[in-house]
């Protein structure tokens, strides 16, 4: 179905189109513009010197190990959630189903607190830990773990109703093909969801890299040692550095740019997978 | 290789799909396997490939019992209503596919899997498509590369469910007329099911009603002599 030929008048139109653009302009060209504005105000040299201090290249390090771990463990959960949930009906089903969206449900802070309370060093499993000599709160192992949690359904939410729309025709056919498992989940499954599932992994990778709430509680705040790039620009925004806040907020918005684009690439891509 | 399915029962939560059904097809045979829609016909079907579990019954392959069987190793060739095509793979490697995935010891090598899809692909006429992804074909095509793929790996039974059901009609006269000379030519025990009785008479040798679960008769064969239909019922969609 082709959308009707607009009839308003000329004016009427142009006026609608120009109020989109000043919308678009106002909230998010100017905002993302004096970003960068404001991190090459001093001029390229500033700028590099302030994204190549020690600080700021640990907290770039730690944001990138971080993304590193996050992304492959949300990305493997995914894929096998959206095959069980997706491929299958079983009991409870429904409740995994509600489980998966509480990351987004729960605010970052609460996500925070929660992982402090139950590792932090009052608690059981915390105590034991720290007798064991492993630090999970205020240290890297939190950081990852709250940012698993945060990202938890992205790749999740792209497959599972792919793979279930798709339905288990395919896998069958394999399986009286011969093919087994595995050869079935390489050379059917996979392929067919190959592009929902970078979509979400692109999703994933800018929530993992931009997130600050629930990482922010976990973290410290230990300058060189837990502070990722968004506490990073945090922590010299309230210094009033502000050349160097917005030299590393330049950094992250280039990350969320390049996701954007990644995003719009694949998303065409993913529609071709619906059946 | 015959088959013969011994009083299955199979339910779905409190519906019964099968109750108490057997069926024989002969070695060779051509048998269509009639009935309303949730008359239990594609159960039964999925019951014989090994891709659902009885409840109560047997499956018997030449003789023997296959019931606990994987339908891995059933060595049937199974054509889905709906085709089933992989669709990112081309025509050529949809077909190729059950040579591909075969255990190493038994894979034949590249230039073998090319020439035995080439001839299949020609058997279904379609040997000048090898390159297209199932989407651009039309349904007719579709289902005859879902028929080349089912006999790539050379199944002893052939197993079809509702092959003709989303053809338009014209098409539809034109593969079950193919399908017959085709199964006169290679003689592959067939087992196919639909709820047109008009096209169960003209393509199989023998039709086998199923109505609520329930295996109820069997019609006289396909023969010159061409018998009326073996019942008259508002459910069968004759046109």
């Amino acid at each position: 179905m082709s959308a009707p030929r607009p009839r308003e008048p000329l004016a009427v139109r142009l006026l609608l189109i120009g109020l989109a653009f000043a919308a678009i302009a106002l909230f998010l060209v100017i905002p993302l513009a004096a970003v960068f504005v404001e991190a090459f105000r001093h001029g390229a040299g500033a700028w590099l010197a302030a994204v190549s201090e020690p600080d700021a290249r640990h907290a770039l390090k730690l944001t990138l190990l971080v993304a590193a771990i996050a992304v492959p463990v949300n990305a493997a959960f995914g894929l096998a959630a959206g095959w069980a949930l997706g491929k299958f009906r079983f009991p409870g089903r429904n409740l995994v189903l509600t489980l998966i969206d509480l990351p987004f449900a729960v605010s970052p802070i609460v996500a925070g607190l929660v992982f402090v309370l139950a590792f932090g060093r009052s608690s059981l499993l915390g105590g034991w830990l720290a007798g064991h000599g492993i630090e999970v709160v205020f240290a890297v192992p939190g950081i990852v773990l709250a940012t698993v949690f945060v990202t938890f359904p992205f790749v999740a939410r792209e497959l599972v109703p792919l793979m279930q729309s798709q339905g288990t025709d395919e896998e069958e056919a394999a399986r009286v093909l011969g093919a087994g498992f595995f050869t079935t989940f390489l050379r059917v499954t996979l392929p067919n969801v190959k592009w929902a599932l970078l979509y979400g992994i692109v999703l994933c990778t800018a929530r993992a890299v931009g997130e600050f709430g629930a990482v922010s509680v976990v973290s410290g705040h230990i300058r060189g040692a837990t502070n990722t790039l968004p506490l990073h620009v945090e922590a010299l925004y309230n210094e009033y550095a502000f050349q160097g806040a917005f030299a590393a907020a330049s950094l992250l918005t280039l990350v969320a740019l390049a996701a954007m684009l990644a995003k719009a690439f694949l998303s065409r891509h993913a529609g071709e997978e619906a059946p | 290789m015959s088959i013969e399915v011994r009083s299955v029962s199979k339910s779905f939560g409190s519906f019964l799909a099968l109750d108490d059904v057997s069926l024989q097809v002969g070695d060779g045979e051509f048998v269509a396997l009639l009935g309303p829609s949730g008359s239990g016909k594609t159960s039964l079907l999925r019951i014989i490939a090994g891709l659902e579990e009885p409840d109560r019954g047997t499956v018997h392959f030449h003789g023997e019992d296959a019931t606990r069987r994987d339908a891995r190793e059933r060595r049937v060739g199974f054509v889905f209503q709906h085709y089933a095509l992989f669709r990112r793979m081309s025509v050529f490697e949809n077909v190729a596919f059950g040579l591909r995935v075969k255990p190493r010891a038994e894979r034949p090598p590249e230039t073998d899997v090319k020439r035995r899809v080439t001839e299949l692909l020609k058997l279904v006429q379609l040997d000048w498509l090898g390159d297209r992804l199932p989407s651009e074909l039309s349904g007719g095509q579709r289902q005859r590369v879902a028929l080349a793929r089912a006999l790539a790996v050379e199944p002893k039974v052939l197993l079809l469910d509702e092959p003709f059901g989303s053809l338009d009609a014209r098409v539809r006269q034109e593969l079950r007329r193919w399908l017959r000379r085709l199964h006169d030519e290679i003689h592959l025990t067939s087992l196919f099911v639909t709820h047109d009785q008009e096209e169960a008479l003209e393509v199989a040798d023998r039709v086998v009603l199923l109505d609520r679960g329930r295996s109820s008769r069997t019609a006289p064969p396909r023969s010159s002599s061409r018998s009326p239909p073996p019942r008259s019922s508002s459910t069968f969609s004759a046109r």
